[in-house]
């Protein structure tokens, strides 16, 4: 079976691609450019098209798919009518599939289910990935706000944290929150 | 209690009637909460609508015909009880192509463009064997059927003497400018983008070839449409009254400011502003040029679903899909239209309510002061560029004039 993934972002077709190549019997196409997209698709001649549920060329995929049905190669969306869950499992993971009629369920589902956990991951990962980038920024907010206690007070480094960290505990803020102010007053009064 | 909906859009300046309803308070007032998700093609805010990730969207009206219809995928019912606007969409082709064909920088005359690009269409096929691509946003939009019914009107074959494809409402300018295609029907700003990056020049409007052209509905699961029906009624009215704010010249700057914000069009506001108020840069260096009706969002009731409105679109679906006319089918697609939630939701209000639910399409030449259930109304000269009448009642006969 011939699956092609379309994803732009390099990152998750890979990571699609990995979970996808424990199966047995299936030859994995990636497509990450979205110039030439059809060309490619009449190249790999997929029984299955596997791509984010937001892509950009969707549009001109079901284009495609609908006029290469006069090559009697009918594509249908999804699973299959009656199979609501598995559809609303991909659309929730954001995987969209376009399958090729003809192709039994039962070989279709377990592709699918892959795709959906491998999106998922992808997710996942990228949720860790902003919530680290966010602690590196907050970080960097504290620090800067404790500089400017220290040069404007003229405190050593352990007492400017302490008086940041009581600033948000009377005012029952975070201490981010706090540093946040500092910095934009500190801004704002041109002194940066 | 505030009811909360959410609306999936593409950006485009006409998707400005839920997100002025929101911004301006509208929907509050009518104890609504919007919110909205953003999406870049057709395809995924129907897949939203259709699996609940939004409550209703803005569509390209045949689209909601076409997924009710169940055509390229299953069936499932969609019903359409408010139009978020007429017309709003241009024709641009690469430089090179538009100035043989138009002036430079003046709005042109359909039929004479049309004529003027059918020898170049004839010439180049003599030449080099080659044809003319053209980009739309999708198969099923009011853009594919008005680009057809005019390149058909003008001796030009759209199936045979040239080449449609599909190209994403916000990768037009690229796609002209990489030469993937020598002109594109889209939505502003995307026109406009494509001209100030030199990659096109607008020839056309749309309100040129249609004056009255349905362009996008409201669109909501009929079961979801029917279950949440309060909601329904109340987002109504508040869509009128942004309809009412979003038309008034006094709007224009705070409008165009608000729809360029990076949560929904993420563009220019100066290129906004011309669209809503009607004006365009055609060219590179020219002047702005007054579309009349360029966009048209409140007047004459526009918002009102008219039936043959539906039927006209399935008309230009059975034209160009190659299927045969089915009486039932068309009913079906009449249906998606509903003003009976229209009038519902705007009974009582100033909203003029017209009497009836269907009319020949293209049919008005001078102000014509027509039938209400409620206040009054004139509706302006509403025809086609080539003059053809649409009847709802013998599409048949309309189809058979038109092929």
């Amino acid at each position: 079976m011939r699956i092609a993934i379309v994803d732009e972002s390099a990152a998750r077709a890979s990571i699609i691609q990995e979970g996808l190549a424990a199966l047995d019997d299936c030859e994995l196409f990636v497509v990450t450019e979205r110039r030439g997209l059809l060309a490619r698709m009449a190249q790999i001649d997929p029984d299955i098209v596997l791509m984010d549920l937001g892509n950009p060329s969707r549009d001109v995929l079901e284009e495609y798919f609908a006029v290469s049905r006069a090559l009697a190669r009918p594509i249908a969306m999804f699973v299959d009518e009656s199979d609501d869950d598995a559809i609303i499992a991909s659309v929730e993971a954001g995987v969209s599939s376009y399958v090729v009629d003809g192709l039994a369920p039962g070989r279709i589902r377990p592709i699918l289910d892959l795709a959906i956990t491998r999106f998922n991951a992808f997710s996942r990962l990228q949720r860790d990935l902003a919530e680290a980038k966010g602690k590196l920024v907050e970080r960097e907010t504290i620090d800067k706000a404790k500089r400017i206690l220290m040069q404007s007070k003229g405190l050593p480094e352990p007492k400017a944290y302490a008086e940041l960290r009581r600033a948000a505990m009377n005012q029952g803020k975070r201490i981010i929150e706090v540093a946040e102010a500092i910095v934009t007053a500190n801004e704002l009064l041109g002194a940066a | 209690m505030t009811a909360e909906l959410t609306i999936g859009f593409l950006p485009l300046v006409d998707a400005c009637l839920p997100i002025l309803a929101q911004e301006h308070g509208f929907a509050e007032s009518e104890g609504l909460s919007l919110s909205f998700i953003k999406d870049l093609s057709w395809a995924t805010v129907l897949d939203r609508l259709l699996y609940g990730h939004s409550d209703a969207a803005h569509m390209v009206a045949p689209l909601a015909i076409a997924a009710t219809l169940g055509k390229g995928r299953p069936a499932q019912p969609l019903s359409a009880p408010f139009v978020l606007g007429l017309n709003g969409n241009a024709i641009t082709l690469s430089p090179e192509l538009a100035r043989s064909v138009a002036s430079p920088g003046s709005i042109g005359d359909p039929a004479e463009v049309g004529a003027a690009l059918r020898e170049i269409v004839q010439e180049r096929f003599a030449s080099s064997g080659k044809r003319l691509t053209f980009g739309v946003v999708h198969r099923y939009s009011s853009h594919n059927y008005m680009l057809r019914y005019w390149l058909a009107a003008c001796g030009i074959r759209p199936d045979e003497d040239v080449d449609i494809a599909t190209v994403p409402p916000p990768y037009c300018a690229e796609a002209l400018q990489r030469g993937d295609v020598d002109g594109i029907c889209v939505g502003e700003p995307w026109n406009s983008v494509a001209v100030e990056q030199g990659a096109g020049e607008i020839v056309l409007s749309t309100a040129q070839i249609w004056r009255r052209g349905v362009e996008k509905v409201l669109a909501m699961r009929e079961p979801v449409m029917e279950e949440k029906r309060e909601s329904v009624m109340r987002l109504i009215r508040a869509l009128c009254r942004a309809a009412a704010h979003f038309v008034d010249p006094v709007n224009w700057e705070l409008n165009s400011a608000i729809l360029a914000r990076p949560q929904y069009l993420d563009g220019s506001a100066e290129l906004i502003r011309r669209a809503i108020s009607d004006q365009l840069l055609l060219a590179q260096g020219g002047d702005l040029v007054h579309f009349p009706d360029f966009m048209f969002q409140y007047r004459e009731a526009a918002n009102f679903p008219w039936v043959s409105q539906a039927q006209w679109l399935y008309s230009q679906m059975v034209r160009w899909d190659g299927s045969v006319y089915d009486p039932q089918e068309a009913l079906r697609a009449g249906r998606v239209f509903r003003p009976d939630i229209y009038r519902a939701a705007l009974s009582g209000t100033k909203e003029p309510l017209p009497g009836a639910s269907s009319k020949v399409e293209g049919s008005l030449d001078v102000p014509t002061v027509v039938g209400t259930q409620q206040g009054r109304m004139t509706l302006e000269p509403n025809r086609f560029f080539d003059g053809l009448e649409f009847d709802p009642q013998d599409i048949e006969g309309y189809l058979a004039k038109l092929s």
